[in-house]
């Protein structure tokens, strides 16, 4: 077993430091490679930064809001794999508790000075603390009223540092836990609270009023259908890590990038889908190329860049042109070009992505497709349960020009491409 | 047949099993407990208790036969005689009122006892043959609480000149010659009250010496005070079975075959669990060897049914099935009970006495130190003529935690509290060497062994 770092990779030109936006994994878990661990924020983007290893969590660099240097120490992940060619293979010496001082003078009980309950004093033993609070298989060292007290307050002892000689865990270090807010579940921990009062005027404008005007727009015009529907991913899933693991120098393979190209076989045989209805002017318009809008969450708002030709694209370009494109976005650099244009729209939350969505259809585009969150889940296969990646995609269609009939064929014909990823391929 | 039915039923009421219903009955549970003796188990009826008494008898003979000799004190005394009848009357005594405080408790906190031999239908059903014919009990949790009993040596069944501890602690004559098979602590502890009392008495071990648990130097001093008492001792040896005629023991060792004259062969070989013989087997427990494999709630394999004690292995101890009691019963009660003790103290009642608290030297931990203060530099020892002995404490190089306590003196035995309290409350070296012990106690060893582990010892 290795301990070792994935660091804070070089996310952008110029990029020196970047800020935590969102720890995705906490110390314990077990990752396998690619999956997402964090997500940094710039000043010009928040990138999503994968794992380079397989294995178990064991330290994170700080918390969310915490700014880390390009270079620097993300997590450390205890793992069977040997360190990534190119990056410095250092195995970590475990962060054990640093011995401490001699016997000799130990400093006067930190804990004296607070006799009184200080009210939200930040607790002095807990934030600093690098991973674990002990070796790994060390018992916690308590006295039996610290481990009962722990015990009625639902208190894992092997979580909790301990300040006192020889790293007991005192009565005092209970105290400091107990009075956290914000972890503190216990039913008497109301301290603190207060009833608040005043409004706070937000106005509506740019960006922000076009969104407004636009769903509205689609939500008043658009009788929209929206069809759920289960997807088995674990294929799908397979061959993307299988590509992903030869990938080179190539951009990291997403689901979105499967998703659009999945889409755009689709609508080969369901042209209707790939169409503008004109209300207005009362015709539908299908169009030949498939221009794919990729719904996108940047810190203004909801911008939907589009990817265009998706039916002429491979994996790897759309997955390319995807990280350029959100890049763009992000950044606020996308050109009007790069905006407008999409026939048919894909959406995603990501891993936020919920059981199901009803997604508000992009006018004048007739059809939208929600991706879900992908889970393993026990699946029943005749004779027993099996686990198997599953992802829910929920779908949203303009009633006034594409029945439920046609709706859930199309549906239908996403699972299936989806669940077999070699009939995307295929040609028709 | 009417069925009763309670919430808990305990199967055995020794330590574990009548501490469990005493603890179900306070906090409220409908609690039954099946004992077919007496209540008290092996520990108030034929063991801890009869024993001691026993020792103490024979420590007070012991006593007064040295003053009829010559002796520093100055005390002199005819030879003193023991009518063995009324010593065990006595001891009788107190193991009937000690037996009939745990049935007073038990009908105080609410629990019942029902008497008779349970035999285990299934998981939630026992049937009792009661003196008034058989009652069936159902209820929602059961615990298995029956203990274990002296193991038999096939070569040496049990009858006749052949006993096990129960026998032996109710023997109505002093026999001339006894032999025990077995030099464990029971071996011993019995086997030194009788040599004090007068027996002629031999300790056969197949080991190669005496407490093998314990390291060497531990039973240093018990080696000689043995051989003080006149015990001989046959390590490495074997017995193999009694003469034709039944009264020798032959041995076997490295030296050949040898035959020891013995009036009385004790057989103390160990002990084994009680789990044949009332259904328990029809319930297809998880084992652990011989033993009922449990979790940190004592909860065995089976869902609603717990053990404690002796049937759930090593260590055999009253006080270890006591505290298993107390957590079923809360556990069962809905509180956060489990099994997180750092450690279990262990007592040999023999002369002198041993102690083990924790971590033992031959327990393989890096960066470990030992310190060791002996009682010949205790001034309340030398007062009591018993200078033999002394307190180790093993402790971690870095922090002064202490890791295990061990003793080895007369009236150590009192000290075990204190150990056991240091450890499990995570004592350092200088907890213990910055709490005043009372002078003139044989407690100051203590705090001197910490103070020699932190390299300041003041009186040595």
């Amino acid at each position: 077993m290795n301990i070792l770092s994935v660091k804070l990779p070089d996310v952008g030109e110029g990029v020196t430091e970047a800020e935590l936006a969102e720890w995705t994994v906490k110390v314990g878990d077990i990752v396998k490679e690619d999956d997402v661990i964090a997500a940094v924020m710039t000043d010009k983007a928040t990138v999503e930064i994968p794992s380079l290893y397989d294995g178990r969590i064991t330290w994170l660099a700080g918390e969310v809001g915490d700014v880390l240097a390009v270079g620097s120490d993300l997590v450390r992940i205890e793992t069977e794999a040997e360190a990534v060619a190119g990056d410095t293979p250092e195995p970590i010496a475990e962060p054990a508790p640093d011995p401490g001082p001699d016997p000799a003078p130990e400093p006067p009980s930190e804990t004296a000075e607070a006799p009184a309950p200080a009210p939200r004093k930040p607790a002095p033993a807990t934030p600093a603390q690098p991973g674990p609070p002990r070796a790994e298989g060390q018992a916690p060292l308590a006295s039996p009223s610290v481990r009962a007290r722990a015990r009625q307050g639902g208190l894992d002892l092997r979580q909790v540092p301990g300040t006192g000689p020889a790293g007991r865990i005192t009565h005092d270090d209970l105290d400091t836990l107990f009075a956290q807010p914000p972890r503190g579940r216990q039913p008497g921990a109301a301290a603190g609270r207060a009833k608040r009062s005043g409004t706070e005027e937000i106005k509506v404008i740019g960006m922000r009023r076009k969104i407004a005007e636009r769903m509205a727009l689609a939500n008043q015009r658009i009788p929209h259908i929206t069809v759920v529907e289960e997807v088995d991913v674990t294929a799908l899933e397979d061959l993307r890590t299988r590509m992903n693991a030869t990938r080179g120098d190539r951009p990291k393979l997403t689901v979105l990038p499967l998703v659009a190209a999945a889409l755009a076989r689709a609508v080969v045989d369901h042209p209707e889908m790939n169409a503008h209805y004109m209300d207005d002017e009362g015709h539908v318009l299908r169009h030949a190329g498939v221009h794919v809008g990729m719904a996108t969450m940047t810190e203004a708002g909801l911008v939907v860049p589009v990817l265009r030709h998706v039916e002429a694209l491979g994996l790897f370009e759309i997955a390319a042109e995807i990280a350029r494109l959100s890049e763009a976005a992000r950044a606020g650099k996308a050109g009007r070009d790069e905006l407008t244009g999409s026939t048919i729209t894909i959406t995603s939350l990501g891993p936020l992505g919920a059981l199901a969505t009803t997604p508000i259809i992009n006018h004048p585009e007739v059809a939208i497709l929600g991706i879900n969150k992908m889970a393993t889940r026990p699946m029943w296969d005749g004779s027993q349960f099996v686990p198997r990646k599953m992802m829910n995609i929920s779908a949203s269609f303009d009633h006034r020009v594409i029945d439920g009939w046609d709706a859930a064929v199309f549906v239908q014909r996403m699972k299936t491409l989806l669940e077999t990823p070699a009939l995307i391929f295929v040609e028709a | 047949m009417k069925t009763e039915s309670c919430t808990l039923l305990i199967i055995g009421a020794g330590p574990g099993g009548y501490v469990c219903g005493i603890r179900a009955g306070q906090l409220g549970l409908d609690t039954i407990v099946v004992e077919g003796d007496r209540p008290g188990g092996t520990c108030l009826n034929v063991g801890c208790i009869p024993s001691k008494a026993l020792i103490h008898a024979a420590d007070e003979f012991a006593k007064v036969s040295q003053f009829a000799g010559d002796n520093e004190l100055g005390i002199s005394t005819t030879a003193p005689r023991i009518d063995l009848a009324r010593t065990l009357a006595w001891k009788d005594g107190i193991v009937k009122r000690l037996t009939g405080g745990v049935s007073s408790l038990l009908k105080k906190s609410g629990t019942r006892v029902v008497s008779g031999t349970a035999r285990i239908l299934d998981g939630k059903t026992v049937e009792v043959a009661t003196r008034d014919g058989p009652r069936r009990i159902s209820c929602e949790h059961m615990v298995i609480a029956t203990g274990s009993k002296p193991l038999e040596l096939p070569a040496l069944p049990f009858g006749g000149p052949v006993i096990s501890s129960t026998e032996a602690l109710d023997l109505q004559e002093l026999p001339k010659r006894l032999t025990v098979v077995g030099g464990g602590y029971i071996g011993l502890e019995i086997g030194t009250a009788l040599a004090k009392l007068g027996a002629e008495v031999t300790v056969v071990e197949a080991a190669d010496r005496i407490l093998p648990q314990y390291d060497a130097e531990l039973t240093k001093p018990v080696m000689a005070r043995l051989a003080a008492l006149g015990i001989t001792l046959h390590l490495s040896a074997r017995a193999s079975g009694l003469t034709d005629e039944g009264r020798a023991l032959t041995v076997e060792s490295a030296e050949g075959r040898q035959e020891i004259a013995a009036d009385k062969v004790l057989v103390t070989v160990g002990r084994a669990p009680v789990t044949r013989g009332f259904g328990l087997q029809d319930l297809g427990l998880t084992m652990n060897g011989e033993f009922l494999a449990i979790d940190d709630r004592c909860a065995t394999s089976m869902r609603g049914v717990y053990a404690i004690g002796d049937v759930t292995g090593d260590p055999m101890l009253a006080h270890r099935a006591m505290a298993q009691g107390v957590i079923v019963a809360e556990h069962l009660a809905g509180q956060p009970a489990l099994w997180d003790k750092h450690a279990i103290p262990a007592v040999c009642f023999t002369d002198p006495e041993i102690v083990t608290v924790g971590q033992l030297p031959g327990d393989a931990a890096a960066d470990v130190q030992t310190a060791v203060f002996p009682f010949a530099a205790n001034g309340r020892s030398l007062t009591v003529e018993r200078s033999d002995g002394f307190v180790r404490i093993l402790h971690a190089a870095d922090t002064g935690l202490v890791l295990g306590i061990q003793a080895v003196g007369a009236g150590v035995s009192e000290l075990a509290g204190e150990f056991a309290l240091a450890i499990e409350m995570g004592a350092t070296l200088t907890d213990i060497a910055e709490t005043i012990h009372a002078h003139p106690t044989l407690s100051e060893t203590v705090q001197e062994t910490a103070l020699k582990g932190l390299g300041r010892a003041l009186h040595i």
